[in-house]
């Protein structure tokens, strides 16, 4: 009888490998068999292409197949492989062309009726397929927005097995892509309806946040609660310029293996804002599942921020966590089916009250709580953890008076992101031929070969390491801000004002 | 309970089986052997093997096909009532053979396909 082999993609992680198809259609009792590690939902893809086939009044061969998916050792899973396998079926019965599409990548999940399903995951997995030079794949209609991002692939939207099948009989060049045209969101997706104008009251905390968005730095806020540390962290994304497409596109791929892109916005452009709630589990925050390994928080705001508001109400291993990624940029999950490694390079943002009863120390207010309680409390933010904060602030609360002052200080967003975007694009042309972009990527190797501030801009923190203030990897994260605050002032190298301010930023909180 | 149409339908089709298995070479020892575990359509020996046959009618395509009706646990009982069978038997056979013969009715004719070692 007849084989015939085509192609398809399975995620690992947020990459797609290649997986050829074959069916067998042969001797023996007539049913199909499913072989090279597929899971229960893959296993139920014998039953829907069955009757997607025979529903689509295609003739289903009354003998015994044999599907198999290679590579057999790579764990598959999901019902992305449905067309795949139906039309490696139809071609080894004769229904469809075998050359026609043996080279094809075929994406998808098919209805009982036929129909073409989405999938999620569809962006990594044609980037996957990209690998292999000039691919055609065939992907789901309602994909198809998400898939044309890819450049140099040709993508062919199908939206039922007729279609398809008949496209594949004809040999003529695809139906014209039926992409449904998206009501025009080019525009920044999250059109900043928060302002920084908002806040008003925090002059510190507003230029912090700034010193953050332009370098990509990490933040803590301490202060009563009321003060504004909230407003000033979902006001950061504001701060942030688009992504560029590399890194959207990134980010886009990790937001379509999560299944949470959302359908109008095909291309995430604008850097994502996760806040994830404090009962949060490490799971839920590093990425993790049993059978099919999830990005995380971190990982969903890769090029993003990565809001904890409350900070000590998490646990302490989930804060501890964090620890990896945030040093290393990205994330390795290990079951027992394998382990997977996510990007999570996002700026963090840490919210915390002094003490677990909120009450302010001003005069006149009554804190509850004893030393032993607040030591206790703040003491959950562990000091590795902290150590990875490159800013941290104290916000106090604003008497009415200082509020009104601060009245004609306060800039909108649109003014702070100018500033913002001009430090960036000199960080950008400072580390052109690098593959990082803003200072706090800078590997400290690097740090302090090139960029070494001078021996005068470095006195400050020469006697906090002394005096044992200052870690190693502190020192290297006042040296990135100090940078981060020179681009900001345009200065070409950052000098003693710098540093100092890097350094007061660094040391910020002290209880 | 089968209707009594479909009795003879199936009948039948165990005739036609039988006279095919006949053309080509198998001497027929018994047909329609029963215990109380179940019944076996055709036994027949090839040489030295002994067949156990499934014989399958249908009278047309609208519940599925013939063949892929004779599931896995069917053939395994078919291979544990080839066993019960030989144990009454005072001869031995080298091997033995399980094998399907699905019929399916179209146009008042009958389409026979030959499974030969289904397990």
């Amino acid at each position: 009888m007849a084989v015939a082999r085509t192609r398809s993609v399975a995620l690992v992680g947020v990459t797609g490998r290649t997986v050829e198809v074959e069916a067998d259609v042969g001797n023996g009792l007539a049913g199909i068999h499913l072989i090279g590690l597929p899971d229960t939902a893959l296993s139920e893809a014998r039953d829907r292409v069955r009757s997607a086939v025979v529903n689509s009044n295609y003739p289903w061969p009354d003998a015994r197949i044999i599907v198999s998916l290679f590579p057999a050792s790579l764990p598959k899973r999901g019902s992305q492989f449905d067309l795949a396998i139906a039309m490696s079926v139809m071609a080894a019965a004769g229904v469809v062309p075998t050359a026609r599409i043996a080279e094809t990548f075929f994406l998808g999940e098919l209805g009982l009726d036929g129909r073409i399903r989405p999938v999620r995951g569809v962006l990594p997995a044609i980037l996957g397929a990209a690998q292999h030079g000039d691919v055609t794949v065939v992907v789901p209609a309602a994909n198809s927005a998400e898939a044309v991002l890819v450049p140099d692939v040709k993508v062919v939207p199908m939206a039922h097995l007729r279609q398809l099948v008949e496209w594949l009989r004809r040999g003529d060049e695809p139906p014209e892509l039926p992409i449904e045209e998206l009501d025009e969101p080019p525009e920044p997706t999250t059109e900043p309806v928060a302002d920084l104008a908002d806040v008003v009251g925090q002059p510190v905390a507003r230029r912090a946040l700034e010193v953050c968005a332009a370098g990509g730095h990490n933040l803590w806020m301490l202060g009563p609660p009321g003060c504004g540390k909230t407003l000033l962290a979902e006001r950061l994304p504001t701060l942030l310029p688009d992504l560029e497409l590399d890194h959207a596109l990134e980010v886009t791929a990790i937001h379509s293996v999560a299944g949470i892109l959302p359908p109008s916005a095909p291309l995430m452009s604008r850097p994502p804002f996760v806040s994830p709630h404090h009962t949060a589990s490490v799971a839920s925050i590093i990425g993790g599942g049993s059978t099919i390994v999830r990005p995380g928080a971190v990982s969903l705001a890769h090029r993003g921020v990565l809001f904890m508001d409350e900070a000590p109400e998490f646990p302490r291993h989930v804060l501890d966590a964090l620890r990896q990624p945030l040093e290393s940029g990205r994330v390795t999950v290990s079951r027992s089916i394998g382990s997977v490694t996510f990007p999570a390079r996002f700026m963090l943002v840490l919210a915390a009250n002094p003490c677990p009863c909120a009450q302010a120390e001003d005069p006149g207010e009554t804190c509850k709580c004893s030393p032993t309680i607040k030591r206790r409390y703040l003491g959950r933010l562990s000091g590795p953890l902290l150590d990875r904060v490159d800013m941290k602030v104290t916000v106090a609360r604003s008497s009415r008076r200082e509020l009104m002052a601060d009245r004609q200080f306060v800039e909108t967003s649109k003014t702070v992101a100018e500033r913002v975007h001009a430090a960036r694009e000199r960080a950008t042309k400072r580390l052109a031929g690098t593959p990082w972009r803003t200072n706090a990527e800078i590997p400290s190797s690097l740090l302090h070969a090139d960029y070494r501030p001078s021996p005068a801009a470095m006195k400050p923190m020469t006697s906090c390491l002394d005096s044992g203030t200052l870690t190693a990897r502190g020192l290297d994260r006042v040296v990135r801000v100090s940078w981060t605050l020179a681009d900001l002032a345009d200065k070409p190298t950052p000098g003693e004002a710098e540093t100092t301010a890097a350094l007061s930023f660094w040391l910020g909180v002290r209880s | 309970m089968a209707a009594k149409k479909d009795i003879e339908l199936g009948r039948h089709g165990e005739q036609i089986a039988e006279a095919y298995l006949q053309a080509e070479g198998m001497r027929i020892i018994e047909r329609n052997w029963r215990c109380r575990h179940g019944e076996i359509d055709i036994i027949a020996e090839e040489g030295p093997t002994l067949v156990v046959v499934e014989v399958k009618t249908r009278s047309g395509r609208s519940h599925g096909t013939a063949l892929e009706s004779v599931r896995p646990a069917k053939l395994a009982r078919l291979r544990m009532l080839a066993a019960k069978w030989l144990a009454t038997q005072p001869q031995t056979f080298e091997t033995v053979r399980v094998d399907v013969i699905a019929l399916e009715r179209f146009a008042g004719d009958f389409a026979l396909r030959h499974v030969r070692g289904a397990i």
